[in-house]
């Protein structure tokens, strides 16, 4: 179930490349924070619930019955492994970088397990039941990755002392996610049409109105599109609006315009910037036509097309484009 | 209570697919829609389950709106979580009495991204994420656990397989060429695991008389019940899903004999616990669609099992079906759904 496919041969899709990525500032509130704290200092705590029971690691209330926690309890280095898993190709981020086992430990003096990584030569070395210590890292920041992993059997391996520091309040937790999405082929089709110099909309069976860039289906009745309908390069704007403000990334030289073009022969007008004309001088109802990028340049994405810029023509009529604002 | 049924129900899976989710949607929804007999301007509300980070994007559902007509505008939901949740709250909106027709449907492309990363993303951001451990390694835990009890054998994992297999249309084999195979993770091996797939599904449900007037034999839900657990595994006994045991209880499983079970299980090792939780006998047939082991279109494949335990009713070939839907590590969230015929 795990990692990428490669797309069907023979597919008609576009695929590109996609990461998402970002990092979370959390706060980790009383209990996690002084958990991550002890942990940092070399010493694991666990919270007594009203029921007696000792919850490790600990939680801000009882899972089971939902009432706010009650004391902190020092427990024990060692546990016993509980259940446990093998990983015999290691990932980027996992405990350990050469194969290793899940397990769900319970500490000595806990009712709970906590889950880390266990140490062993092997699968054939772990059994449910086994002992298990915590191997400390030398560097330690406030982190569930203050343990190391655990090893079997009872050895405590003192923990190296850290330089004392404010309680630990805060965590980052980064996300990062590779996926390759697909353009589908109703819009594959499309953009392979850009790299050509064309503009391919699709027109709906059932209210017959002509989409670019098509979509999977009509968007009013929700049905596939059928005909392929070669769209004109040439439109109206409809709206605009002018942008004043700098922004990131920005490659326009301010003020410049973005406006809503129909093009002849669409329903639906496209997004795309309006120049060849002075910011103040776009009007509703100009006559614009696409400036291509030069053949061979084009990719397959809508920047092939450079901007609309004024065919010199006379203003379209309104009521041409009302129904299409 | 007001009595609500499925009426129809439209469904696609496929490993990889080149189709976007609106191409996917589209034709499934519309199918659906066809053999409910209902028109779409009848369609009193619609709601679907998707995951944003399976699709990669903020508020995902929005695009795939694309695919059931919202204008005039349309009263619309979404849950962030497998279709068979946003059945549930289907079957609760047609509760309030107003309207008599509800469309359900569910997306997901698992192909388009890492799995083990986004499945990642729902764990405990303090004590479990920062570990990077992957749904495997977890079901592993779960199903080491289940060995250790004397609860079932791997031979008995690989038995859910070869059934799964054959039922879902993807060849025979046998218990012993499965067991042969080299773990996934310690004691998976992959035919225990899902085959992750890309899938869509769609399913009509219409309330009292409306019912009986578009379809001959509808599917009466006559019970549906979700519950959930703690998130840790560590305070869980992982060898029962007591969720499961207590929605099966809410929506009356054990009223009378079931004909037909759709489980959603996963890993092969889940379907016995979910066996268990259910209550289910040798008397019921399990997974006739193949299950999870066949085909496991991530976000849909909850309201698949409802689909296909309801298709049953619908033809004819059961009079009592059982469907249950999972959301969450080692089986965290269960929903349990009882469908019937009329005598």
């Amino acid at each position: 179930m795990e990692g990428k496919q490669d797309v069907a041969e023979g597919s008609e899709a576009l695929t590109s490349p996609y990461v998402l990525e970002y990092t979370y500032r959390r706060s980790l509130g009383p209990v996690v924070g002084r958990f991550l704290t002890g942990l940092r200092e070399g010493r694991i705590e666990g919270v007594r619930t009203a029921s007696g029971r000792v919850l490790v690691p600990p939680t801000e209330y009882d899972p089971e019955s939902g009432a706010a926690v009650g004391d902190f309890v020092s427990v024990g280095v060692s546990g016993v492994v509980q259940t446990w898993s093998w990983v015999s190709e290691p990932r980027k981020g996992q405990p350990l970088d050469r194969p290793f086992a899940w397990a769900l430990i319970k500490l000595d003096g806990a009712d709970t397990a906590l889950l880390h990584a266990v140490d062993a030569p092997s699968a054939d070395a772990m059994r449910s039941g086994m002992r298990v210590t915590v191997r400390w890292r030398a560097e330690r920041v406030g982190s569930i990755h203050d343990i190391a992993c655990f090893v079997p059997g009872d050895e405590v391996q003192a923990a190296e002392p850290v330089a004392p520091a404010e309680p630990v309040r805060r965590m980052k937790s980064p996300v990062h996610m590779d996926f390759t999405i697909g353009a589908g082929r109703t819009l594959s089709r499309f953009l392979e049409g850009v790299v050509q110099g064309k503009l391919l909309g699709r027109r709906c069976p059932t209210c017959a109105k002509v989409y670019v860039p098509p979509k999977g289906a009509c968007p009013t009745c929700g049905v596939p599109f059928a005909d392929e309908v070669v769209v004109s390069d040439t439109g109206t704007v409809t709206s605009f609006c002018i942008v004043n403000v700098p922004f990131e990334g920005q490659t326009m030289k301010l003020p410049y315009t973005y406006g809503s073009v129909l093009l002849d022969g669409a329903d639906i007008p496209i997004l795309h910037l309006i120049s060849g004309i002075p910011a103040d001088e776009v009007r509703m109802g100009l006559r614009v036509k696409a400036e291509w990028l030069p053949e061979g340049e084009r990719q397959p994405t809508l920047a092939s097309i450079r901007w609309f810029a004024p065919t010199g023509e006379a203003d379209a009529p309104y009521e041409s484009y009302a129904e299409h604002q | 209570m007001r009595d609500v049924a499925i009426v129809s129900f439209a469904s696609s899976s496929t490993p990889h697919s080149d189709l976007e989710d609106v191409e996917m949607l589209a034709p499934v929804i519309n199918e659906a829609l066809a053999r409910s007999g209902v028109p779409r301007r009848d369609i009193g509300f619609t709601v679907s389950g998707s995951c944003d980070y399976l699709c990669g994007r903020p508020f995902s559902f929005v695009m795939a709106l694309d695919a059931v007509a919202a204008w005039p505008p349309i009263s619309e939901s979404h849950v962030e979580m497998d279709g068979a949740w946003a059945l549930y709250e289907a079957w609760v909106r047609l509760q309030h009495g107003d309207i008599d027709a509800a469309l359900v449907y569910a997306f997901g492309k698992s192909s388009q991204g890492d799995l083990r990363a986004v499945l990642g993303a729902q764990l405990d951001p303090y004590y479990l994420a920062p570990l990077a451990p992957d749904p495997v390694s977890f079901a592993a835990l779960q199903a080491r656990a289940l060995l250790d009890a004397g609860r079932c054998t791997e031979r008995d994992l690989a038995a859910v397989a070869v059934r799964g297999r054959r039922d879902g249309g993807l060849g025979a084999s046998s218990e012993e060429e499965l067991l042969r195979a080299p773990y996934i993770a310690s004691p998976l091996r992959a035919h225990d695991c899902p085959r992750s797939t890309d899938g869509v599904a769609a399913v009509v449900l219409v309330a009292g008389d409306r019912a009986r007037q578009v379809c001959e034999r509808p599917a009466w839900i006559r019970g549906i019940d979700h519950r959930i657990e703690a998130h840790s595994l560590g305070v869980r006994d992982l060898t029962r899903s007591p969720s499961t045991e207590l929605a099966a209880r809410k929506a009356g499983v054990a009223a009378s004999k079931v004909d037909v079970a759709e489980i959603h299980a996963p890993y092969t090792h889940q379907e016995i616990i979910l066996r268990e939780a259910l209550g289910l006998d040798g008397g019921t047939v399990i997974n006739p669609s193949g299950g999870a082991v066949a085909s496991h279109p991530l976000m849909s494949a909850g309201l698949v099992r409802i689909g296909e335990a309801a298709r049953r009713v619908l033809d004819g070939t059961a009079h009592r079906a059982v469907a249950h839907a999972t959301s969450g590590p080692c089986l965290q969230q269960n929903l349990v759904c009882v469908l019937e015929g009329d005598r």
